[in-house]
Parts: structure tokens; C-alpha cells; sequence
């Protein structure tokens, strides 16, 4: 939560200095966001690589648990393709790229902006900061009507760090391990997935 | 396009051997963590910049918000609905 807020300020504090055309406008012509693209994805690559916990836990994880990041990337790609026909807006591809966040609005907001549009990069930040925020109000009543896996479904990849506490409250500590582990494998697959969907749908 | 997308995949996977060969380095793991933090304020600050200037987007921030707030019930709503299935076959303690 406060680091979405943290993070919602930096393009706040973006947006006040595009609104006010306060940079000189060499700055805003020049295209460098690409650069700190590869930066990032690069840095996040040895973040993942050095996280012996997360490797540990994948090794030891039963075939079952598998079934619940694919329920989560099945769900959200399936749902949002039936809520884009309420949009005219966005296409069916458009919307799968903005589900394929999970809840991992930096990542997927970049990766949209620099692949798409600027437009889609915003609802995709929108929208995966409004599923993180959701999941960490409203996860009691989903757990009590859509079972113990809920609030792990609708964290997402967050359910590996911001949202693990509150699902943990919620369906119990022998829920953490699947949390963390549907996390890992959400969040590593986000930077593979929404830039195929924008690719080929 | 597919190129930019291949590189950035390559730049990723090049980023886990290199961790992977780091390996359990606490501090290293604490500078990648604060560097992380860093471009990502600094794409979403870009992010930000690109928006104000672009009046599209600022003429239609209402739309935008509904649009995003409606694929978010649709993420949501279709997650819960595979985890309640996912639960009640696999999961539920009999």
C-alpha cells in the first residue's frame, strides 16, 4: 500500500511537470524511457536470480499447487476478455494485456507503455494498483465466498509480498506457502506474457 | 517491435544467471533491490511526464479510470471464480 503510493506519486509528480510543460522540451522529445526498460528488466532478472527462498520454494512445491497461479492467469485473461465487450475502447488483446498484470502495475504499466501506447499504460497501472487496493479491503468477504484460495486469486502476483499478510489472516498460515509461490510464478511470467498478448492478439 | 520485446526477455534471462551466479550476497541483493525501486519511479515519473503532455489522455483521464476500474472487476471476478472451482475440487479438506 505504501508503496503504491510511492509510486503513484512519481507519476503524479510526472504528470505535474508534463501539465505544466515545466522541462524543456529537448527532455520531453528525447525517448530514453527504453533504456531504463532494459535497465529494470535487467535488475529484476538478478532479483529473481538471487532469490534462493523463492528458487527453494518452487523445488519443493506438489503438482497441485501449480493448479492455482493457472486458475489465477485463466480467470483474470477470461474475465477481462468478457468485461472488454463493456468497453468500446479496448479490445479484447488490449484488455488481456492489462489482466496479464496481476496486480503487478509497475512492471505491466512500463512494459505496455513502451510496447503500446501511453493510453494502455495508464489503465494498466490504474487498474492493477484499483486490484492490489481491492485486495487488501475486500479479501474477507471474498474468502468467505469463493474459498481459501480467493484472496491468493485476486492478490495476484502481489500475493507474494504486499498482500501476504492480509491472506494469511484470512485462510490461514498453511495458505503462505501457496501465496508466495502463486506470487512467484505470476510475477516472473508478467514480463513474458503481456508483451506476447500485445504481440500476436 | 517483436525485436524489442526479445531483447528485453534476453536482458531479463541474462539479469537471473547473473543472479544466480551472485547468488546469497546480502548486500549486493540490497543495492539491486534500491536500484529496482529507482528505474522503476523513474519509468513511471516518464510515464507521467508522457501523459501531461499528451492531451488525448488528459482530455479523457474520466474514461480512462472507468475503463481500468471495469478490467479490474472482470480480472478479479474471473480469478475468484477459477480459485473457488480450484478449491473446491483440489483443495477442500473433505
Amino acid at each position: 500500500m505504501k508503496g503504491s503510493l510511492i509510486i503513484l506519486s512519481f507519476f503524479v509528480l510526472g504528470l505535474i511537470f508534463g501539465l505544466t510543460r515545466f522541462l524543456p522540451e529537448s527532455l520531453l522529445e528525447s525517448d530514453f524511457s527504453i533504456y531504463a526498460l532494459y535497465l529494470l528488466m535487467f535488475l529484476v532478472g538478478i532479483g529473481i536470480g538471487t532469490d534462493r527462498s523463492s528458487w527453494k520454494v518452487i523445488r519443493e512445491i506438489n503438482i497441485k499447487i501449480v493448479l492455482v497461479p493457472i486458475s489465477v492467469i485463466v480467470g483474470s485473461l477470461l474475465g477481462v476478455s468478457a468485461f472488454s465487450a463493456l468497453l468500446s475502447d479496448i479490445s479484447i488483446g488490449e484488455a488481456m494485456a492489462v489482466g496479464a498484470g496481476f496486480g503487478y502495475y509497475s512492471l505491466s504499466s512500463v512494459m505496455i507503455t513502451e510496447f503500446h501506447s501511453d493510453t494502455l499504460g495508464v489503465i494498466a497501472l490504474l487498474s492493477n494498483i484499483i486490484r492490489e487496493i481491492l485486495t487488501l479491503l475486500v479479501t474477507p468477504l471474498f474468502v468467505k465466498y469463493f474459498g481459501k484460495l480467493a484472496g491468493i486469486a485476486s492478490g495476484g502476483a502481489t500475493a507474494m509480498d504486499t498482500t501476504l499478510p492480509i491472506i494469511v489472516r484470512y485462510s490461514g498460515k498453511e495458505y503462505a506457502i501457496i501465496a508466495v509461490f502463486s506470487g512467484i510464478v505470476l510475477t516472473i511470467l508478467v514480463p513474458v506474457i503481456v508483451p506476447l498478448i500485445l504481440e500476436f492478439l | 517491435m517483436l525485436t524489442d520485446i526479445i531483447i528485453v526477455l534476453a536482458i531479463m534471462i541474462l539479469g537471473i544467471g547473473i543472479g544466480l551466479i551472485i547468488g546469497n550476497k546480502p548486500k549486493i541483493i540490497k543495492i539491486i533491490g534500491a536500484l529496482t525501486s529507482f528505474s522503476i519511479f523513474l519509468l513511471l515519473f516518464i510515464l507521467g511526464i508522457g501523459v501531461g503532455t499528451n492531451d488525448k489522455i488528459i482530455n479523457n483521464l474520466h474514461s480512462i479510470g472507468i475503463q481500468a476500474l471495469v478490467l479490474t472487476i472482470g480480472a478479479v471476478l474471473g480469478s475468484l471464480i477459477c480459485a473457488y472451482f480450484t478449491y473446491n475440487l483440489f483443495f477442500k479438506k473433505k
